[in-house]
């Protein structure tokens, strides 16, 4: 398949999923597609101290470990204050100036408690091109449209009481079809349910394991055309129609309960013991292995994939493998420990660990010709726990502090 | 005007107002708005009164800036995912007056800031609008706020008295300071405050009784161990649940994982009142389930939080009466983690605890214990009579 069909193809599924979203847009936690790759041209060179290729810089009003989204000319970020982290925050941005549209405070409903490490505003929201859905590790949902105008806000563990997790929850929502879906996985109330998007509704509600869980979950168009969401745990993997709640498929897997499934080209990876891939094309009733490796892992940054190659990021060791048959063709130490899964773009790895030091690792050749090193490496000063967003050729990191844009601001020789 | 007259054309004269107030657009205005939050105030849980709130919510951010008080007037009475609600309206109403560069009313919003009987957060949501566009009527507004209900606000005039005492050591005599650390300490709610102004006053050679401030029970009978393998024993109803509404029998014998288990008396000297399970047994018990009773002497027939910290699960009876469970192994542990609603009686009150340690092997999950303290709702210690 040429770069060309693929791009194709994975612009199609991207507008049958969300309608609204551009292709420019990175509209939720590892961007539109579920798979972190950016066409954006992305500076290989930045400091922080001298400016340079800092588009801006913008001070938050609280902490959060939630990466920021792009939808148009607007980046929105959340964050959490107060002496409990009870104090919600969204807040826009546009692109261009930095300058601060609009910022929205609520109140948490559930419960704030998290590692110090962690914030109440842990997941990243996600967008459908016209609303907004902001969640927190409290497990409350906020609707907004993009100038803040409140749409409809839900206190999940207002309604069931007994979810939450004081070390902090973490996985990010998703949009499928015509709903905003949310796993709350925990030792309490755990469940995975589906919010109308316009209504603020529950339209189903699947009780799941109760284990602490922080997976996100994904989305796929089932070969049967229906828009699917997969939920990974410790239990296993599942597959429901969006939609309607009916289970598509359930496969006793035994998954990670940190990193987040990844769809590409209808193959699924997960960690479970190491990285097994799953042929989601068949019309078999359950997805079939088509490959697993121990020696591959990840352990908090989930994968990435492009092509014939595929990018896995186990404690401080970045891995590259064939994305066909699960062969390492690489692998680099990294410093430090990670949280913020990479971006891939331009044939550069842009790893940040949770210390702010962003490492960005040059690919050289495709394929199993395949080599890696590391290019450049920016202190940003800052602990970083969320994953970047990259649109409009630039990056947009979210510290514990500020949110940055990153960017060619002068001019490549 | 002679009396005559008036007492002749009073009862007209007050129907004809009555007539223009209703049809004046000021009124209409007002009635719409309290229609307008009283249906946000109807939302209820998992999405009940969401159509009707919608439409609500559009109508009440479109309002000009001078009803932001009237909106803010909603807050009463509602619950948690209202005021929230209500709070989008009052962003949205406000954002707009700045954009647009239209003050805000400065004067009514400070009036709402310190009048008491207003919500809460809507005084907050108030106070903070007010400091977005005046910053410098901050130090007006602190006094108002020492005693507040809303532990926001009291944080903030907390934080100025901590000021004020730390920018006093220089010039002031050790006591005078200590007075002001003192005064800061008993108006505060949050832990990081309280925990700053009990460092500087015994770094000044003050004491602070620590658990007495927070209304930590410190005294306790615990036994232990009863089975809880594989994380089974939760629900079990071991022997000394049948104690959760009596005196304790301290010679009286259980049988538990092992044989011929006693009740015995522990004091907490930790300074938030933790009592340690793997300290009073040496034996470090996993997949094992100990027991903690108290007694505490109201003066009054009351409604107070038992508020605990724990990291194991747990559950808490007061009078015989279950009052919360909670099945939660290792996931960290602070104060105030787990908050019920408690009605004491004038007199004797037994409170039980049921803490839960499972069989984890990870050296993250050996800790076995709890902290309780008795306080009310906005944190304040309520002490028994014999403390």
């Amino acid at each position: 398949m040429t770069h060309r069909i693929k791009l194709l193809t994975i612009t199609a599924l991207l507008l049958t999923l969300s309608p609204q979203v551009t292709a420019e847009d990175w509209n939720g936690f590892r961007g539109p597609q579920g798979n972190p790759v950016s066409s954006s041209q992305l500076p290989l060179e930045w400091d922080v101290e001298k400016g340079t290729n800092i588009g801006w810089k913008s001070k938050l009003p609280g902490r959060g470990v939630s990466g920021p989204i792009v939808v148009g000319n607007r980046v929105f970020v959340t964050a959490s204050g107060g002496v409990n982290q009870q104090r919600l925050y969204v807040l826009c941005f546009d692109v261009t100036s930095g300058k601060q549209l609009w910022r929205r405070d609520f109140w948490a409903t559930g419960r704030t408690y998290s590692h110090p490490t962690s914030a109440n505003a842990a997941p990243t929201p996600v967008s459908d091109g016209k609303l907004i859905f902001a969640f927190y590790s409290s497990n409350d949902l906020i609707c907004l449209d993009l100038d803040g105008n409140l749409k409809w806000y839900r206190g999940l563990a207002h309604d069931y009481p007994k979810a939450g997790n004081d070390v902090g929850m973490a996985a990010s929502p998703v949009v499928a079809g015509n709903v905003v879906i949310v796993q709350i996985e925990n030792q309490g109330d755990s469940f995975a349910c589906a919010i109308d998007k316009n209504s603020g509704l529950e339209v189903w509600r699947k009780p799941r394991d109760p284990r602490a869980n922080w997976s996100s979950p994904t989305t796929y168009t089932h070969h049967n055309g229906a828009p699917t969401v997969i939920l990974q745990s410790g239990s296993g993997l599942n597959a429901f129609d969006a939609d309607t709640g009916a289970s598509i498929w359930d496969l006793g897997l035994s998954c990670g309960t940190v990193c987040s499934p990844l769809v590409v080209n209808n193959a699924l990876y997960v960690t479970s013991g190491g990285i097994t891939k799953l042929d989601l094309n068949s019309s078999a009733e359950k997805p079939k292995v088509i490959w697993a490796v121990n020696k591959l892992n990840a352990n908090g940054a989930s994968p990435v994939v492009l092509g014939d190659n595929f990018y896995a990021l186990a404690g401080a060791i970045a891995k590259g493998a064939n994305s066909n048959t699960g062969e390492i063709l690489w692998q680099l130490r990294l410093k430090g420990r990670f949280w913020a899964t990479p971006i891939l773009a331009d044939q550069h790895l842009y790893f940040i660990n949770q210390d702010g030091l962003v490492q960005i690792v040059e690919l050289d050749g495709d394929g199993d010709s395949q080599a890696a090193s590391i290019v450049s490496v920016i202190d940003m000063g800052e602990p970083i726990l969320g994953t970047p967003a990259a649109a409009d050729n630039a990056l947009f990191i979210r510290s514990d502090k500020h949110l940055w844009k990153v960017t060619n601001t002068t001019k490549v020789k | 005007m002679n009396l005559s007259i008036a007492t002749r054309y009073f009862p007209r004269t007050i129907a004809i107002t009555l007539v223009v107030l209703l049809y004046s657009p000021v009124h209409c205005v007002a009635v719409e708005i309290g229609e307008l939050t009283a249906t946000i105030r109807n939302i209820g849980p998992k999405g009940e009164g969401h159509v009707a709130a919608q439409q609500a919510w559009k109508s009440l951010a479109a309002q000009p800036v001078s009803e932001l008080v009237a909106v803010l007037d909603g807050f009463h009475g509602a619950n948690q995912l209202a005021t929230n609600w209500l709070r989008g309206a009052v962003d949205a109403i406000a954002q707009t007056a700045l954009n647009e560069s239209i003050s805000l009313p400065e004067n009514e919003l400070q009036a709402f800031v310190i009048e008491h009987d207003n919500a809460p957060l809507a005084r907050l949501t108030a106070y903070e609008w007010l400091l977005r566009v005046n910053p410098k009527l901050k130090e007006s507004l602190l006094p108002h706020f020492l005693n507040d209900s809303s532990l926001e606000l009291r944080r903030d005039a907390v934080e100025s008295l901590l000021q004020k005492a730390k920018l006093s050591v220089s010039d002031s005599q050790p006591e005078t300071v200590i007075d002001a650390y003192r005064t800061a300490l008993n108006h505060a709610r949050d832990l990081d405050q309280i925990d700053e102004a009990t460092k500087q006053i015994t770094d000044l050679g003050g004491k602070v009784d620590l658990p007495r401030h927070f209304g930590f029970l410190l005294d306790w009978h615990v036994i232990a161990p009863f089975d809880n393998t594989n994380a089974k024993g939760l629900d079990v109803d071991y022997s000394p649940e049948q104690e959760a509404n009596r005196l304790i029998d301290s010679d009286a014998t259980h049988e538990g994982k092992i044989p011929n288990l006693k009740w015995k008396s522990t004091a907490s000297e930790e300074r938030f009142g933790i009592v340690d399970f793997n300290g009073i047994y040496p034996d470090k018990y996993k997949g094992a389930i100990a027991y903690a009773h108290t007694t505490f002497e109201s003066s009054s027939a009351q409604n107070v939080q038992l508020r605990l910290g724990c990291i194991n699960a747990n559950k808490i009876w007061l009078n015989g009466k279950l009052l919360t469970r909670n099945n939660v192994y290792h996931a960290n542990m602070m104060i105030d983690q787990y908050i019920v609603n408690a009605p004491l009686k004038k007199g004797t009150n037994r409170i039980l605890l049921k803490i839960a340690q499972n069989e984890q092997e990870e050296s993250w999950a050996q800790r076995w214990e709890f902290q309780l303290r008795v306080c009310d709702t906005n944190g304040t210690a309520v002490l028994a009579i014999d403390r």
